[in-house]
């Protein structure tokens, strides 16, 4: 059983039909590339993912459970809603990280809400504070920024911030770790190191949603790829057959435009 | 002469600042419930706030203050709702200097509420937080952060704008000092204890600009 199916996704934003019959299936521990000009349709898509736009029609499964049914009132309750994101990680392409906390308090602090709602909280609280410490930073080390923990994010690089927002990612242990664009907003000596993180992260088997423009990194990391244009996923498959040698003429135009710069 | 003066200063000074407080008590709340009118979803709400914080913004706190002290008087049967004397003339004084300043705020909070990223808020959503859980734990202090410096400002200007309950004849510093020259004390003609206000007023706005200073430095960790 795939641990993530998305089945028949439509979304409008007003006139504009910006996905289009989307559907695709992912593995355990596989990673998805998804690829693509601006406009597209892939943020979007990775949007309706995390639960930050409502898909118009279709559905979402994770390990088989219906997530989110575009015909089903009953799975888009607000409440539930909240519980359901945290099968999905997101990695905006902005960082987005909280600028006054610290970098091991951007990565402790979703885990220390949610340990508030656990009913033993109290009786346990040193124990399960000590606990959210050491998971964050030991994902901070596994980053390569322990000497970074008690930095804030203006202290830091590019690089650095978009590491730190990976370990907050990871910290709620999401099935589904997705990127967006998680590279774009780095200057281009930054992109590496936050690349190697992510490789190292496939290598893994972390099962990963990732949008790029990096087309080498995509063809070496990716399991699956997905060429969308204009709202509509236009191929997908191995990276040696959308990448290396693409079908439709609409994939062999985008990726030669790539091929120029 | 000169305990006479000052003791009637500070007894001015005394109501500048109750009015100042009081000021402050109501219209920092108010002025939230304001912003978040003017920002609301639904139309007519939104319409309403705007149109009241226009107004208020529109036209000079002196006429508010004759509006609101003599108009009621003179078109209510039972006559003016103010108590006699000075605590009348307080009481409608702190309801137009609340209603201003809550406009004047409000507009500065919608700044610093819309000014915070929204994907501050996105973040938190993808990272199972609650809507309070964002408001107090995530923007809540970038806002506080971004509305420190025009706050400061605007409650520099409050302390100022007090000497305008002077139309209504409000007993603060200014009608205390120009008493003197009035010759209502027994004095007449002195020109100083006018000059002395002035003190007064640069002494406190000084205590507050090194306080709103504290305040900034104290938030100066994140960026």
């Amino acid at each position: 059983m795939p641990i993530l199916e998305v089945q028949n996704i439509e979304k409008h934003f007003g006139a504009t039909h910006v996905l289009e019959d989307i559907s695709f299936t992912l593995e355990q521990g596989q990673a998805l590339a998804i690829i693509g000009s601006s406009g597209s349709g892939k943020t979007t898509l990775l949007r309706c993912l995390n639960f930050l736009e409502t898909p118009d029609q279709g559905r979402i499964l994770v390990n088989g459970e219906t997530l989110f049914d575009a015909g089903d009132p009953a799975t888009q309750r607000e409440a539930d809603v909240r519980k359901k994101r945290l099968h999905f990680g997101l990695v905006f392409q902005s960082f987005n990280l909280f600028p006054q906390y610290t970098a091991l308090q951007n990565v402790t602090l979703a885990r220390e809400l949610l340990a508030q709602e656990a009913p033993d909280y109290k009786a346990r609280r040193k124990e399960i504070h000590a606990q959210i410490e050491a998971q964050g930073r030991s994902l901070l080390e596994q980053m390569g920024l322990s000497d970074r923990a008690g930095h804030y994010p203006h202290q830091l690089s590019g690089g650095q911030q978009q590491r730190v927002a990976i370990a907050r990612a990871l910290a709620l242990e999401p099935d589904i770790l997705c990127f967006d664009e998680p590279t774009s907003a780095l200057d281009p000596e930054l992109t590496g190191e936050v690349l190697r993180v992510i490789r190292g992260l496939a290598e893994r088997r972390t099962t990963m949603v990732i949008v790029t423009h990096e087309m080498a990194f995509a063809r070496d990391v990716a399991d699956q790829v997905i060429f969308m244009d204009g709202g509509v996923i236009v191929e997908q498959g191995s990276p040696d057959q959308v990448i290396e040698h693409p079908r439709e003429e609409r994939t062999r135009q985008f990726l030669s435009r790539y091929a120029q710069k | 002469m000169f305990l006479t003066v000052i003791g009637a200063l500070n007894e001015g000074f005394l109501q500048t600042l109750r009015l100042f407080a009081v000021t402050l008590l109501g219209a920092i709340p108010l002025g939230l419930v304001i912003s978040f009118g003017s920002m609301s979803r639904f139309t007519p709400l939104r319409w309403l706030s705007r149109t009241v914080v226009w107004i208020i913004r529109g036209t000079p706190l002196m006429l508010q203050l004759l509006v609101i002290f003599y108009v009621p008087g003179m078109v209510l049967e039972s006559g003016s709702p103010w108590p006699g004397g000075e605590s009348g003339r307080f009481l409608a004084s702190a309801i137009a200097f609340i209603i201003n300043y809550a406009c004047y705020f409000s507009e500065i909070y919608r700044g610093g509420i819309q000014g915070v990223p929204t994907g501050q808020q996105e973040a938190g959503l993808v990272l199972g937080m609650t809507k309070s859980q964002i408001f107090f734990r995530v923007t809540l202090l970038q806002m506080i952060k971004r509305i420190v410096p025009p706050m400061a400002n605007e409650i520099i200007t409050l302390v100022k704008d007090t000497s305008i309950a002077r139309i209504i004849s409000l007993q603060e510093v200014i009608w205390a000092g120009y008493a003197f020259m009035k010759g209502s004390h027994g004095y007449s003609g002195l020109w100083w204890p006018l000059l002395f206000t002035g003190l007064y007023y640069l002494v406190f706005n000084g205590g507050l600009t090194l306080f709103f200073a504290w305040v900034e430095r104290k938030l100066d960790y994140f960026k």
